[in-house]
Parts: structure tokens; C-alpha cells; sequence
């Protein structure tokens, strides 16, 4: 048992690593379009109110996978190339996006009406408020949520598997499929994906606290 | 540029149709076997002795940090191993889906059961209310109106969740987009009017859950 483990050990370690980078380009892009989004909520005009809602409320009625297979599918129908890894990063930034958005959204309403009425009397320009006023209260309340979304991101990673993407599921699959030892290495695969997300959500937990009593 | 042809779509539309009601089947049965696993898992969590209380806090911290995809792999390729091969591919999901869906509940059930005065629980108890008759008449229904708001989303995340059956070739609205997909081509149609078919049934279900809350809302 120990063999097949370590005979498999290098592939499951890439699909690993593409699980890990899959996730952060969709954290990384998922969150500037979140913040972004957050903001046109807040404090746009009615039009891009509209807008920025309409994809919000959309894209969190369709299910992830659906969004990876119309784009893995649908943009080379249209004449554009992308890559499964693209493909998959792309679909699930955008998912992750709209839940962010919500995030900031509800984390900035939640600050009291007074903070901005002080800031505006101090003088305050839009951007210094956003910047000294606003963003440190409003981080301590996104963070919690946002560590969810990341544990929920990198769950759904698994699913650009199905687009062929070697992430660490397929890996897995692959590795069943030559040894046929499916339940020692799910159980591996579960493992990986349990400490990671686990770790998180712990360190998640701690950022809380030692915020809360600042 | 490319050339729309909502024909092919059109004259599948019962392999859409079906799928979704097959989707909005498995996640409500998902849900009531989920939520069996989970009140029981909420009560070991919260009246349990330390082991029952480990073991239903293993459980769900497990099941809610690794992906959905992994469970059913489990389930539909791992099970049969062990000499579990009573499971289809349909059943296999629903089994996924079930255990997927209890970890979720077990912390909807969990804030509910918390939430349950210690007022309301005390004066059962001093009318002569078993621990048993406690939970069935007090608790547990205390607890579905606090907890409806939180069970009403989690239907619609796995209303949602059940896309991903169509990895194990479970004919649901998923499947159905990708078998209309490789048999006509027309990809873009295809996936718009799935994509509109999971918004409309989810705004559907959400609009049905809120005139449900206000019914059975908490008074304080």
C-alpha cells in the first residue's frame, strides 16, 4: 500500500498544485471583481446599480458547472479559444465574484450611517473615506465570509475536472483507474482536500477573533 | 459570426424538461433524507455524550470540506468494493447528495436547536413532558421555524448541487444540456435556455420559501 502510494505520489502532488493555483486565480480574480462589484452596489449610479445586481442575482441562480461547460463549450462556438484551466477559472472567478460582491456589499451597509456623516464633517474626500474609514471596518466583517467562499472555491476547484482540467480529483480518477484502488485513494484525495480547507477555515476563525478584539 | 438554430433545443425540450423536475425530485428527497441525518447528527452535537458529540462533529467538519464531486465518486465507484452494489446511478447521487446535504443541516439544525429557550424547555418539563415528548413537541417544532429560512436555502444550493450528478450520467437538466450538446451542436442555445431554466426554478423555489416564511415566521 505504501508503494502505490508513493508510486502515485508525483501525480497526485501536480494535481494538487493545479487544485491550489486553480483556486487562487479564482480567490484573486473573483475578489477584485467582488470588491468591484461591492462598490458599483453601494455607490453607483442607478444604471450600473442595475447592471452589477443583474449579474449578481444571475450568476447565483446557475450552478457552477453550468457556467464552466457554457464557457468551455460556448466561447470557442463563438471564435474564442480558451483552454479548460481557462475555461474553468474564468467561470468559477465569476460565480465567485457575484458572492463577493454580496459579501462587501452587506459588510458596508452594516457600518453605521454615522462613520460616513463623520468622515464627511472631517472633510474627507470619497477615496480617504473609503480608504481610512470605511475598508478597516468593513474588513473585519467581509473576512469570515470571504473564508468561507474561499473553502467553497476550492471545493468547487473539483469540478473543472470535468472539463479534463488534471486538478487533484482527476488526478485521483487517474490514479484509480491504472491501480484500481478507489477507496484508499479518495481516501487520500479526501484527506488533501480536508486539511487544506480545514487549515483555512481555522486560520479564518483566529483572523476573527484577534480582530474582533482590536 | 455565428448562426442561431433554436430547433434543435426545441425539439429536445422534454430531456430538459424531465431533468428538471428530476433535479427538483432528487434535491427535495436529498433535503428530507438529509435532514433525518442531520437532526440526529444536531442532537448528538448538542445533548450527546463526548464520543456521540465527536463523532457528529467529525462528520460534518469532514463532509463540509471536501468537494461534493469526491463524495459521489465515493459513493458510486468506491461503494461497490466494499460489496455496496445496491445503487444505480441516480440512488448513488441521492446518497451523495443525502450525507452531502446532513453536514449542512446538522449546523441549521444545531443554531435551531440553540435557539430554543431554556424557559420553554424548563416549563415542559415541570408539566410532566418526557425528554422524548420535550424534543418531539417543543424542540423540534420551535426549531423548524427557526431554522426554515436557513432550510429553504440549502434546498436551493442543492437544487444547484444537482448539476453535478450529471457526472455520473444522472439524466437531470445538466446531463440533458450536454446531450443535446454533442448530438446537435448548438452549444450557445443550448446552454442559455438551461441557464435560464436553473434561474427560473430557483427564483421559483425562493419566491414559494418566503411566503412560506411569513406563514410560519416566529413571533417574538
Amino acid at each position: 500500500m505504501i508503494e502505490l502510494i508513493l508510486s502515485s505520489a508525483p501525480l497526485i502532488a501536480r494535481g494538487l498544485l493545479i487544485t491550489l493555483l486553480v483556486s487562487a486565480c479564482v480567490l484573486l480574480l473573483g475578489s477584485v471583481i467582488g470588491v468591484g462589484g461591492g462598490l458599483g452596489l453601494l455607490y453607483g449610479g442607478r444604471p450600473l446599480r442595475l447592471v452589477v445586481r443583474f449579474y449578481v442575482d444571475t450568476l447565483r441562480g446557475i450552478p457552477q458547472l453550468v457556467l464552466i461547460f457554457a464557457i468551455f463549450y460556448g466561447f470557442p462556438a463563438i471564435g474564442l479559444q480558451v483552454s479548460a484551466m481557462i475555461a474553468g477559472i474564468l467561470a468559477l472567478s465569476l460565480f465567485c465574484g457575484a458572492h463577493v460582491a454580496e459579501i462587501v456589499r452587506g459588510a458596508v451597509a452594516s457600518i453605521p450611517r454615522g462613520q460616513t456623516d463623520a468622515a464627511l464633517g472631517l472633510g474627507l474626500s470619497f477615496r480617504q473615506r473609503l480608504r481610512h474609514v470605511i475598508f478597516p471596518q468593513a474588513v473585519v466583517r467581509i473576512l469570515p465570509a470571504w473564508v468561507n467562499t474561499a473553502v467553497e472555491i476550492i471545493k468547487s476547484s473539483s469540478l473543472v475536472s470535468l472539463v479534463s482540467v488534471v486538478d487533484l480529483t482527476m488526478a485521483v480518477q487517474q490514479v484509480v483507474g491504472r491501480t484500481r484502488e478507489a477507496l484508499l485513494f479518495y481516501a487520500v484525495a479526501a484527506a488533501l482536500y480536508f486539511l487544506l480547507n480545514f487549515t483555512l477555515s481555522m486560520a479564518g476563525r483566529r483572523l476573527e477573533r484577534r480582530f474582533s478584539h482590536a | 459570426m455565428y448562426q442561431f438554430n433554436w430547433r434543435p433545443v426545441f425539439d429536445n425540450f422534454d430531456l430538459l424538461l424531465k431533468g428538471l423536475v428530476l433535479g427538483i425530485g432528487i434535491a427535495l428527497l436529498s433535503l428530507a433524507i438529509g435532514s433525518i441525518i442531520g437532526l440526529a447528527a444536531a442532537f448528538c452535537r448538542v445533548h450527546g455524550t463526548r464520543p456521540l458529540k465527536f463523532l457528529a462533529a467529525a462528520y460534518v467538519e469532514l463532509v463540509r470540506n471536501i468537494p461534493l464531486l469526491l463524495i459521489i465518486y465515493f459513493v458510486y465507484f468506491g461503494l461497490p468494493l466494499l460489496g455496496l452494489s445496491l445503487f444505480d446511478n441516480t440512488w448513488s447521487f441521492v446518497l451523495a447528495l443525502s450525507v452531502y446535504a446532513g453536514a449542512y443541516l446538522a449546523e441549521v439544525f444545531r443554531a435551531g436547536i440553540e435557539a430554543v429557550g431554556k424557559g420553554q424547555i424548563e416549563a415542559a418539563r415541570a408539566i410532566g413532558l418526557t425528554r422524548l415528548q420535550v424534543a418531539r413537541h417543543v424542540t423540534i417544532p420551535l426549531m423548524f421555524r427557526v431554522a426554515l429560512p436557513s432550510l429553504g436555502n440549502t434546498f436551493i444550493s442543492l437544487f444547484k448541487d444537482t448539476s453535478v450528478a450529471s457526472a455520473i450520467a444522472v439524466p437531470e437538466l445538466t446531463y440533458g444540456a450536454i446531450r443535446i450538446n454533442v448530438n446537435t451542436w448548438r452549444v450557445i442555445e443550448v446552454y442559455l435556455v438551461v441557464g435560464l431554466m436553473y434561474l427560473a426554478a430557483c427564483y421559483a423555489i425562493a419566491a414559494l420559501l418566503r411566503q412560506a416564511e411569513r406563514r410560519y415566521r416566529v413571533m417574538h
